[in-house]
């Protein structure tokens, strides 16, 4: 019997799926016994929601932006038929031309393929494997080598070789030890991992359960974001499943290993994401950061070795435990091996999820798997690594997705996040955005954290205000070399990086403001200066729009803008359809 | 300290379930906020009550993280994701337009206690950005025109469902 699969991640949820499944549903009931239906997460392409497919012994269409009125054809024609229908199909027209061709799926390789909410098709894909062969068949220290031959660093970030910090929290003494799942997504525009835990909650479970049996811990809790509350729903569902199958809980699978998982969840604090402060919280304390040495590895939750990874990590495990180090480090470049997720969005035509082998371009990337930018316009930059990262700008696009390669540009890996922006992205105005950010999410332990983001937060909205002097650029600078240096923790040793590298790379942007009190990208509201051109043909859209009544006219005569009147709204801008209205 | 029959909702459950393990505060002070939509000061004095854990030391737990309120917040909560790749792809049109329709800022009610408007700082569905959750509910890809669209149908749906 055929199957349908329809993607119920959020990103689908959000483009109508729900609405999809219901009306496949219904087609069930006129036609009964024609497919089976399910659900599934994220199959990567965002961009193209709400995603239905249609198996038949293996064969797959895959249809996009599926809508309700759509699916009576689809149930008709293909599943009853036999029939694709053509024009639907997801890959029609070359239009997701080379999206799977240059990824590799291990974090993604169960995703937008299994229902999620289903322990036995993960168990069907040799789910739980990884964890049955590290209990039966290896050592504590074999699963550990395992893990050091496979090259692993920590996806979170930081970047930490993972079974250095194993092998650490092995060897702390201590017969009480704690393994926490990093799942407090904190970085803005990343989404990796609330797309993973949807998608495929057992892979995380299963990893942390080998890293349990690795460094002798019993007990561990994922720490996830409270903004997530499907992910948080799916790992309770999954933890629920493992348990009643005797996956988790005592004795597991008759080797006297046991081990329990519990879910904290997080209110919404982006420093929690850094360890210490992750551990404050979960002990029930404002998420503050504290001194290191002791790292966690020594003394972490309630004071005992506690080992903290991230989930993009934990997922990497099984595959890593079932198929050596030696084949995860197979792929990737020197000193990074293995994939790398990275969540697309900004001006980049396919937004979405997808997983290359490290070492691949950034501009491979953009252009090659995710169709490049939209409406064709000049690609300027690509943000990576979130708030502690740096804009990267397109001349330097042609490096590796290498944690080395991208250190040296002044960005980060980060978490993998990567923001593609154009022409109409204005980097002042994203320094801005960053500092407005770092500045409200610091915790105000350190001085310069507190006090220096707010004063240094001033300087950009000061030169995108048209107030900005070329001494504010000097200040700027040593204002975040102080910082820097001052704080204890990432959040704001880090926080210069997107002003440092918009700085290095883009300062005729900063000048153009400054001197010329132009913003190049059309943003900044305050440099702008709008004017009606000859285009105008008097349909009076946009006086009927103003809301100072800077805009007069005569019914079908050319309109006139008062400058003087004019608060650059931009409501004129909007609403004309003739291109009259031009902002400079 | 006495009860009204109003109050015995889940957070007194929870209370009661209490077994003195640390770092129970978080998650009480959420089933408080489930319960009351914020978390009004009688409940951190009954936390304090039954954890014994300061209520000083409470407020500064409930302040610190972006989720805790202490004001009632209107029947509809409206979340404008402010991340990255919303920022780049047009927040402020979809700011400009809520403020608009509704007449309040952030973190403000409306009147008629229907709406209230939240900044968050990333609701991870940047392939969707702009995108604006309503009580959970995510919208994405919006514009000005589906974004009025969406907030006069829960006007509507709000209003007729109080009649």
């Amino acid at each position: 019997m055929k199957t349908i699969l329809v993607g119920l991640g959020t990103c689908g949820i959000s483009a109508g799926g729900e609405k999809v499944y219901r009306a496949l549903q219904e087609e069930l009931k006129e036609h009964p016994g024609t497919f089976e239906l399910k659900e599934t997460g994220c199959i990567g392409m965002c961009y193209r929601e709400p995603l239905v497919e249609v198996i038949d012994d293996g064969e797959s269409h895959l249809y996009a932006e599926v809508t309700p009125e759509r699916i009576g054809r689809i149930v008709e024609e293909d599943v009853i038929g036999g029939t694709q229908i053509d024009d639907w199909l997801a890959l029609a027209g070359g239009q997701a031309e080379g999206f799977f061709d240059k990824q590799v799926r291990i974090v993604l390789r169960n995703s937008g393929i299994i229902d999620p909410g289903s322990i036995e098709e993960y168990i069907a894909r040799d789910g739980y494997q990884g964890v049955t062969k590290a209990l039966k068949e290896m050592t504590p220290e074999e699963v550990i080598k395992d893990v050091l031959d496979s090259g692993l660093r920590g996806r979170g970030g930081g970047g930490f070789p993972t079974g250095k910090k194993w092998e650490f929290t092995r060897a702390s003494a201590g017969d009480k030890k704690y393994i926490i799942c990093n799942a407090d997504e904190g970085d803005p525009g990343a989404f990796m991992d609330r797309s993973v835990l949807e998608s495929d909650p057992h892979s995380v479970l299963e990893g942390m359960m080998i890293a349990g049996y690795a460094i002798g811990a019993d007990e561990a809790y994922i720490y996830c974001r409270a903004e997530y509350p499907k992910a948080i729903a799916r790992l309770r569902q999954a933890i629920s499943q493992a348990q009643r199958r005797g996956l988790l809980g005592e004795d597991i699978l008759g080797t006297g290993f046991n081990f329990h998982i519990k879910i904290k969840e997080g209110a919404g604090a982006f420093v929690c994401g850094e360890e210490t402060a992750l551990i404050a919280s979960i002990e029930g304390r404002r998420g503050m950061p504290r001194f290191r040495p002791p790292f966690p590895a020594v003394s972490g939750l309630w004071g005992k070795p506690t080992n903290i990874n991230n989930v993009e990590t934990f997922a990497n495990i099984p595959w890593i435990i079932q198929n050596g180090g030696a084949a995860f480090a197979a792929y990737g470049t020197e000193n990074s091996k293995g994939t790398k997720v990275f969540a697309m969005a900004g001006k980049v035509q396919r937004t979405g999820l997808i997983e290359v082998p490290m070492g691949l371009t950034i501009r491979s990337i953009i252009f090659d798997v995710c169709g490049g930018i939209i409406d064709n316009k000049r690609f300027k930059a690509v943000q990576m690594g979130g708030p502690s990262g740096g804009c990267i700008p397109a001349e330097m696009c042609d490096i590796g997705v290498d944690y080395q390669e991208v250190n040296k540009t002044g960005a980060i890996m980060g978490s993998g996040g990567l923001i593609v922006m154009d022409e109409t992205t204005c980097m002042v105005d994203v320094a801005k955005f960053f500092l407005t950010f770092t500045q409200a999410e610091s915790c105000g332990k350190c001085t310069f954290c507190r006090i220096g983001t707010k004063r240094r937060r001033e300087i950009p909205e000061r030169i995108t205000d048209g107030q900005g002097t070329m001494d504010d650029l000097d200040n700027l600078e040593e204002l975040s070399d102080q910082i820097r240096a001052a704080s204890l923790c990432g959040l704001g040793q880090t926080a210069p990086n997107p002003v440092i590298t918009t700085l290095k790379y883009f300062r005729d942007e900063y000048e153009a403001h400054i001197v010329d009190k132009k913003c190049p990208a059309h943003v900044c509201t305050p440099l702008l200066t709008y004017t009606i051109n000859e285009l105008c043909n008097g349909c009076t859209a946009c006086a009927r729009a103003c809301p100072t009544a800077a805009i007069t006219g005569e019914k079908k005569g050319m309109h006139f803008l008062d400058q003087e009147l004019c608060i650059k709204c931009g409501k004129c801008f909007t609403v004309c359809r003739f291109d009259a209205v031009t902002k400079d | 300290m006495a009860e009204s029959h109003e109050e015995f909702k889940q957070f007194n459950v929870d209370l009661w379930k209490f077994d003195g393990h640390e770092g129970a505060l978080i998650p009480l002070l959420q089933s408080a906020q489930d319960t009351y939509g914020y978390v009004p000061e009688k409940a951190m004095h009954y936390i304090s009550h039954v954890t014994g854990i300061p209520a000083a030391e409470i407020y500064g737990v409930v302040t610190f993280y972006a989720q805790f309120r202490t004001r009632p917040l209107g029947k509809n909560i409206i979340r404008v994701c402010n991340g990255t790749a919303c920022h780049v792809n047009g927040v402020k049109m979809l700011y400009d337009t809520l403020q608009e329709e509704l007449g309040i800022n952030y973190e403000e009610t409306t009147d008629d206690g229907l709406f209230s408007l939240v900044s968050v700082a990333c609701l991870g569905c940047c392939s969707l950005a702009p995108v604006l959750t309503i009580n959970g509910e995510v919208h994405g890809r919006l514009n000005v025109a589906k974004t009025r669209k969406i907030i006069r149908e829960f006007r509507t749906r709000t209003k007729a469902s109080e009649q």
